[in-house]
């Protein structure tokens, strides 16, 4: 028997509320002390189509999503097909006989457990929509996990349809725990409660950025909807009337980002979430933000492109376009948070270095980041560590006192310069898009010209001082180092605790989340000191690695990469190092 | 008091002898003394093109943005300070090409901001090729056989989209031209203030020769201003006759900005910027068990 170390997949089609109840049962979880690990696999798709949602579930904390299921629920027929090869030996599928009207073909070690979940929806909510209720029940049953949290979760998120959408899906957990518990003794994978655990959260990626750019200060969100990006607008709009935020949902991303821009020119916090796509249409702006010296926000969940691409599907990809957008250069920030605790702190540490250094602040993320969700502690986001700084911003007081001419755009020896909010009598003053002088006066002389692109380029001293290297995981000394950034945090954490399990000292990580400017001490430090270098990202041309070696002139030994449209597991990651322990050939790193 | 002088600037402008744009500038300063608005009190949006350098030229707050996005850009700068007045000034190219879309979205949110568009029907900055106002026929270096896009129709489009004030002035005529966007700043809502503004060097087909014989003032006719049906008839007036003024007011209709739950309590920026309170964060926490 094993007892809190499973995955739960429930399977069906889009329009069956495989995701609501996935993230239901999460919650239900994280309620009964357990720790989760929640991952809905969508397609782009309203109706049909076949999503389901991955549920770990443990006594400890998890990093990521994990490939070997032990449940699979199968609301629909396909279902069975997809995901039967990941059901392990000992494990069940329960399916719908209402859906499945063949037999499946056995599974050496794997029960099937055909129940009449339609009919049981229908006979005690009234609808066959609750068969993913029933199902959930089924799982409890099954698992010997104690009803009551799955049952405070149905009353809280079926509270605002009526008492009697509340009844009934009480009634289908309940049936479908009955029905579960008669096969429990077949089934070896068991979850119990732990009721002295703490109260804990279930955070997705979003909710984590979201929660620390409110606490941080931001104030406005202009956003176009895109997955996964769009969801951060959804947070801070439903938040936005209690927590005095302004949120426009505007009428293209170029205006979203134009918006963020308008607003933060006035002083307030301003940030533009999005994808990939919108960001291509946000390029010529963020060279505004850089050449007016506005700070602004933008926050890229990636997916998998170029263009349209899989709206709902994973990569890492943008890295060296975020970096380089737009013509000509100026210093920005990119960020690439790896855990939800990272999310919460990039969310307002990055308002607070694009208002400092007076230039846009990029965080990137990534669908897989976005919409994965955690157990987290009460305390896991530190609010009390948040701080507001606002940089060289001069207060109503300090510009009454001015007795010279104010210049927005001053020559400082941190290319920083003291910035007034339009409004003050003293500093009246234009924001310039063309090149200028200090005075934001038109200016095309040499001169000048040197002047301004050298003190908007020396603010990458300031910048630089303000990041940090990459943080190790895993022992000091290694035979391999793994190179990572971004949510590939979590997977590869989990696979260097595996090889590290089998033969210690096998492999350690090193995880990039401050991505630009490069702090190139520590970077140097950090690599130089590895046996065996081995990029893992989840794009085709290991932009990361290109990165360090254009910066340090270290190149790794070899890459691992995924451009399949989905995140890593530890299993995969694990798989490729055994089938090419160099895990170089092929890779466009040995060109 | 505040006076004309308070909006001068040492800096010369850059146009040519005749330009439009002087006459654009004079009026914007004659009409913001006037409404007793200093130069600290306004926040100047503009695009990119030769009227769009304007804040340069005036002792004013101005934003001098990217083509096609003052919009937007002032838009974002309303929603954060709805405590100052908002004007964006910006060419036809600016304003009825890259940026028509936006002025469509401006005009159904009924944003709190004087749009004023230099209408040279031209670009000037770039040199001359044709315009989304150009005349169908125009030869430019990007139309040598004369242009085959039939002209945007600003005001009809405006009058179309829902613009709560709606008027079209004139360099030529300068008291009335002031007149009108005064009105457009006292106006609650989306005021739209299309300029004939001649350019001499570019089009001069369209310059004072042109526009004098022709201009008439609509207020000096029985033009009811709350009537849509004779705005959008006066929208479409083009040629022997070409009206000015007013096309089409109504006051009352609720700004975006009045509408916004949280500017309720004063503009954004002047509200508190602190970190969470404690009960705060535990009820945001709370929310994700
Ligand atoms: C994205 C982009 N495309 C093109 C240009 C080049 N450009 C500058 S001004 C202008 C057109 C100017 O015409 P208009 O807006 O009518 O202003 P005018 O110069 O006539 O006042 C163009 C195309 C630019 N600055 N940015
Ligand atoms: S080119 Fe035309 S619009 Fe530009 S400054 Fe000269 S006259 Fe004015």
């Amino acid at each position: 028997m094993t007892v809190n170390n499973m995955t739960i997949r429930i399977g069906g089609a889009a329009g069956n509320g495989v995701e609501s109840s996935g993230a239901g049962f999460c919650q239900a979880l994280g309620r009964a002390g357990l720790h989760v690990f929640g991952l809905p696999d969508y397609y782009s798709r309203i109706r049909g189509g076949h999503n389901f949602y991955s549920i770990r579930i443990s006594d400890r904390p998890l990093y990521s999503h994990a490939e070997p299921v032990h449940l699979l629920l199968a609301l629909t027929a396909e279902t069975i097909p997809r995901h039967r090869d990941k059901v392990v030996e000992g494990g069940a599928i329960v399916y719908d006989l209402k859906q499945v009207r063949e037999p499946p073909s056995a599974v050496p070690g794997v029960q099937f457990l055909p129940l009449p979940l339609s009919d049981m929806a229908k006979e005690t909510a009234g609808t066959e929509l609750a068969r993913n209720t029933v199902v959930l029940g089924v799982a409890a049953g099954l698992t010997g996990l104690d009803l009551s949290p799955m049952e405070s979760v149905i009353r809280q998120n079926f509270g605002r349809r009526g008492q009697k959408v509340v009844d009934g899906n009480l009634a289908a957990a309940d049936a479908g725990y009955k029905a579960g518990q008669k096969y429990a003794g077949d089934f070896p994978f068991k979850l119990r409660r732990n009721p002295s655990a703490p109260p804990r959260m279930v955070v997705s990626g979003t909710e984590a950025f979201s929660l620390g750019a409110l606490a941080g200060g931001c104030r406005f969100v202009s956003a176009y909807p895109m997955t996964p990006g769009s969801p951060v607008l959804h947070w801070m709009a439903a938040h936005a009337a209690q927590y005095g935020v302004v949120t426009k949902h505007t009428e293209d991303e170029i205006a979203a980002i134009c918006m963020a821009i308008g607003a933060a020119h006035m002083g307030a916090r301003a940030l533009v979430p999005t994808s990939g796509g919108g960001f291509s249409l946000m390029v010529e702006a963020l060279g505004l933000a850089a050449m007016s010296e506005t700070p602004v926000v933008i926050y890229n969940a990636q997916r998998p492109g170029p263009s349209t691409g899989l709206a709902t599907r994973n990569a890492q990809a943008d890295l060296l376009f975020m970096l380089y957008a737009s013509q000509d250069e100026f210093p920005r920030f990119l960020l690439a948070p790896g855990t939800h605790e990272q999310c919460f702190v990039a969310g307002w540490r990055a308002f607070n270095l694009a208002e400092k250094y007076q230039t846009p602040a990029l965080v990137l993320s990534d669908h897989y980041l976005a919409v994965a969700t955690r157990t987290l502690e009460m305390g896991a986001f530190d609010f009390d560590a948040v701080q507001i700084e606002r940089g060289e911003l001069l207060s109503p007081a300090e510009l009454d006192a001015l007795d010279e001419e104010y210049l927005r755009y001053r020559l400082t020896p941190s290319g920083v310069s003291p910035r007034a909010l339009p409004g003050h009598p003293k500093a009246v003053y234009v924001a310039e898009s063309n090149e200028h002088d200090p005075a934001g006066a038109l200016d095309e002389e040499i001169e000048n010209r040197i002047a301004m692109v050298e003190k908007r380029q020396s603010k990458l001293i300031g910048m630089v001082e303000e990041m940090s290297g990459p943080a190790r995981y895993g022992p000091a000394e290694a035979e391999t180092t793994f190179v990572c950034w971004g949510s590939t945090y979590g997977p590869l954490r989990e696979a260097v605790d595996l090889l590290n399990a089998e033969q210690p000292g096998r492999a350690n990580m090193l995880h990039f989340s401050d991505l630009w400017p490069l702090p190139l001490e520590p970077v140097t430090a950090a690599l130089a000191s590895a046996r065996q270098r081995i990029a893992v990202e989840v794009n085709a041309t290991a932009q990361l690695a290109t990165l360090l070696r254009s910066q340090t002139g270290i190149q790794m030994d070899g890459a691992i990469l995924k451009y399949d449209g989905r995140p890593f597991t530890p299993e995969y990651i694990l798989a490729r190092v055994r089938t090419d322990r160099r895990a170089s050939k092929s890779l466009p790193l040995d060109r | 008091m505040v006076s004309r002088k308070d909006f001068d600037s040492p800096n010369e402008p850059t146009w040519c002898k005749g330009c439009g744009n002087y006459g654009i500038l004079n009026a914007i300063k004659m009409a913001l003394a006037e409404q007793g608005l200093a130069p600290h009190q306004v926040l100047m949006v503009t695009g990119i093109g030769c009227g769009s350098k304007i804040p340069q030229y005036m002792k004013v707050n101005g934003f001098h943005t990217i083509h096609g996005r003052a919009l937007p850009v002032a838009t974002g700068a309303r929603l954060a300070n709805h405590g100052m007045k908002i004007m964006c000034v910006h060419g036809d190219g600016d304003g009825y090409g890259m940026g028509l879309g936006h002025m469509m979205h401006a005009i159904r949110r009924n944003i709190g901001l004087v749009d004023i568009i230099q209408n040279n029907r031209v670009y000037g900055l770039t040199k001359g090729q044709y315009s989304p106002t150009s005349d169908v026929g125009m030869r430019t270096p990007t139309s040598p056989e004369g242009a085959i896009d039939r002209a945007v129709p600003p005001l009809g489009l405006a009058i179309a989209a829902g613009a709560t004030f709606v008027a079209r002035g004139y360099p030529g005529e300068l008291p009335h031209l002031a007149w009108l966007i005064g009105q457009a700043l006292q106006h609650d809502g989306y005021a739209l203030v299309d300029v004939l503004q001649p350019c001499v060097t570019f089009n001069r087909a369209s310059a004072y020769d042109f526009y004098n014989p022709r201009v008439y003032r609509l207020q000096e006719t029985a033009h009811d201003v709350t009537n849509k049906t004779a705005a959008w008839e006066k929208a479409y007036e083009w040629g022997e006759r070409i009206p000015i003024g007013i096309f089409y007011r109504v006051e009352g209709v609720p700004t975006y900005e009045s509408q916004v739950p949280t500017l309720k309590a004063g503009p954004l920026v002047r509200q508190p910027l602190q970190k969470l309170r404690p009960e705060q964060v535990h009820a945001l926490c709370t929310e994700l068990i």
